[in-house]
């Protein structure tokens, strides 16, 4: 039932590793010259006043260049190996992660990167929060009753293939292109799998405890919400922390219909300036309020549902 | 035994006192695709007030499916189902259930799985609460009333199971192999306990078992059950003197009745069970390591 403290400090050093092992893939690719590096910066021009300093080049390019030029008696271009620019270095992108909040945006009436973050959160728990107010209720319904679910279900199974950024420019053209239309696309994305998932898990209560309750005295009302919903809930609940986790998904594309904004307007501006640090940094913050949320939830989890522990 | 069992006065009174459940002409028929098979056929049962009945017979004898239809919680093909004189009604809290698994309510504590029940029917939760703790306490397990199922015993489980049927004070309580998961030393306490309620409460009972020691120690009367179809196929009155002890099992007059059920029990099961036919003797196949 409880993991040995030996067993625990296991697990803990493996999940560290899980992190590691892409992070220390990523630094040898980034600082060993050898493995990849297949570009040139150019440090010096040299006599190639063609090529500024700062220029990228293909490696085969520069060696063909210098070549040329020691063939003219000239001085050749010198410069270092690199990535190229969409690659940078962890420690630029750990650099980024911190400047990119202390920035002040490239256009004064710009949001700032932070707000732009707090813009997307909001998007993403409005937008899970009105999907589970419909689909959470009747997920439960349709797995509870089964003529509800057979007069909803096969509708639903039809609509969530529906891909729903499709519906991105009819909810522009009836929501307008502020937030509706974002948070839209986010609850088809969403509503449509937490209706069958939870219809689902609510299938699954074993049917020995409702048979007690009816030999208790329960009916089908009472059955419902004495017995089947507290039985279903711990699982509802973590069938919601794996919702909660597709929400996100549909974010970016739901943040570019209509105006773009949120944390995908400052994606897609620091690319456009090239700024592939940036771009990291706030793809790695998407990552990082993900995974704090879900073990938020799943720390509240486990002391809301004790008693699932031993079952 | 010192004093002598009357028997006969014994099961006078019981048949004199009202019958509590009633089966007549009872079947039940499971349909798969096209094939029909009768589980029960033409059940006649009188079941007395405060009568202790086990109902005993091989496996696919329906005695499962005749306390589910019994509960309400099974429909039936045909017949009547009686609790005094009346028909019942799908399930209700009058017809109390303790299964062979576990059932108690996991989110639940002990105390809150007994008050479920009088919660259900409406009583307050603070008088709920009362008859909740007087079972506990009689079912002995005071200490234990704020632990969640899952850091009972299986026998302790059990008999919460038990004290949250009873303490709606039902009519008939069915149980339907209650003990059947239990090791066999839990097993013979749970049985001595249940003897021990049953003598000290007004409560009929109707128990399912496949043991047939089981059976002929708490039994007034046995129903054994024959398969394919389900009938009765004689109902025993078990003449043992009351109380009885669990000792009783290695005497001349237990051991006599134990043969007749099993006689009447397994007298079939060869022609019910083919994986029981022609079991082929098994050569030895590896050598005898000394």
């Amino acid at each position: 039932m409880h993991h040995s403290s030996a067993s625990n400090k296991n697990t803990l050093f493996l999940s560290l590793g899980s992190f590691l092992i892409p992070l220390l893939i990523w630094s040898c690719v980034s600082y060993l010259p050898f493995i990849w590096h297949p570009q040139v910066q150019i440090t010096n021009s040299g006599d190639a006043s063609y090529l500024q300093m700062g220029t990228r080049l293909e490696k085969d390019a520069y060696y063909a260049e210098a070549q040329n030029i020691i063939d003219q008696g000239k001085n050749p271009p010198t410069g270092i190996l690199v990535n190229p620019i969409y690659l940078p270095a962890p420690h630029e992108v750990a650099k980024a992660l911190f400047t990119s909040f202390t920035t002040p945006p490239q256009q004064a009436d710009s949001p700032w990167l932070h707000q732009s973050l707090w813009h997307s959160i909001k998007i993403v728990f409005t937008a899970f929060f009105i999907s589970s107010l419909l689909g959470v209720p009747l997920g439960i319904l349709c797995g509870f009753s089964k003529t509800i679910s057979r007069l909803t279900e096969p509708f639903v199974e039809f609509f969530r293939y529906l891909p729903a950024p499709a519906f991105g420019a009819l909810a522009v053209a009836i929501l307008g292109i502020n937030d509706a239309p974002k948070i839209a696309i986010i609850v088809i994305g969403t509503l449509f799998q937490q209706i069958l998932i939870i219809a689902n898990t609510t299938r699954m209560v074993d049917r020995g405890l409702i048979e007690a309750g009816y030999t208790l005295g329960t009916n089908k009302i009472k059955s419902l919400f004495h017995v089947v919903i507290p039985a279903a809930l711990p699982d509802i609940y973590r069938d919601q922390r794996v919702l909660l986790g597709w929400a996100w998904t549909y974010l970016i594309v739901s943040e570019l219909i209509g105006a773009t904004s949120g944390i995908t307007w400052f994606i897609t501006q620091q690319a456009r300036y090239q700024n592939f640090d940036n771009v990291y940094a706030a793809i790695l913050i998407i990552g990082v309020i993900g995974i704090v949320c879900d073990l938020i939830l799943m720390k509240l989890g486990a002391r809301l549902f004790k008693w699932k522990k031993g079952v | 035994m010192d004093e002598i069992f009357d028997s006969k006065s014994y099961f006078d009174t019981i048949y004199a006192r009202p019958v509590m459940l009633e089966t007549k002409n009872l079947s039940q028929v499971f349909r798969h695709g096209n094939t029909e098979r009768v589980v029960l056929n033409n059940i006649h049962l009188s079941i007395h007030k405060r009568e202790f009945i086990c109902v005993i017979g091989p496996s696919g004898c329906g005695k499962s499916t005749l306390s589910r239809v019994v509960a309400g919680l099974d429909d039936f093909h045909s017949g009547e189902v009686l609790v005094e004189g009346e028909k019942i009604q799908g399930p209700s809290s009058e017809r109390g259930m303790v299964f062979q698994g576990y059932t108690l309510f996991p989110w639940k504590t002990v105390k809150e799985n007994v008050m479920f029940g009088p919660l259900m029917k409406g009583v307050s939760p603070t008088r709920s609460e009362e008859m909740a703790r007087e079972w506990i306490n009689i079912i002995g397990l005071e200490k234990y009333e704020n632990q969640f199922p899952h850091e009972l015993s299986g026998g302790m489980k059990q008999r919460v199971a038990i004290a949250r049927a009873l303490v709606n004070e039902p009519k008939i309580l069915l149980m339907d192999e209650p003990f059947g998961a239990l090791d066999p030393y839990t097993r013979q306490k749970m049985q001595k306990h249940l003897m021990d309620l049953w003598q000290n409460i007004d409560i009929t009972i109707m128990f399912v078992t496949h043991d047939m020691d089981e059976a002929i120690l708490l039994a007034d009367r046995i129903v054994a059950l024959k398969a394919n179809p389900g009938e009765i196929k004689e109902i025993i009155e078990v003449n043992l003197p009351r109380p009885r002890s669990l000792d009783l099992i290695h005497s001349p007059e237990f051991k006599q009745l134990r043969q007749r059920v099993d006689q009447l029990v397994h007298a079939q099961e060869e022609d019910i069970d083919p994986a029981l036919e022609d079991l082929p003797k098994i050569p030895r196949m590896t050598k005898i390591s000394t």
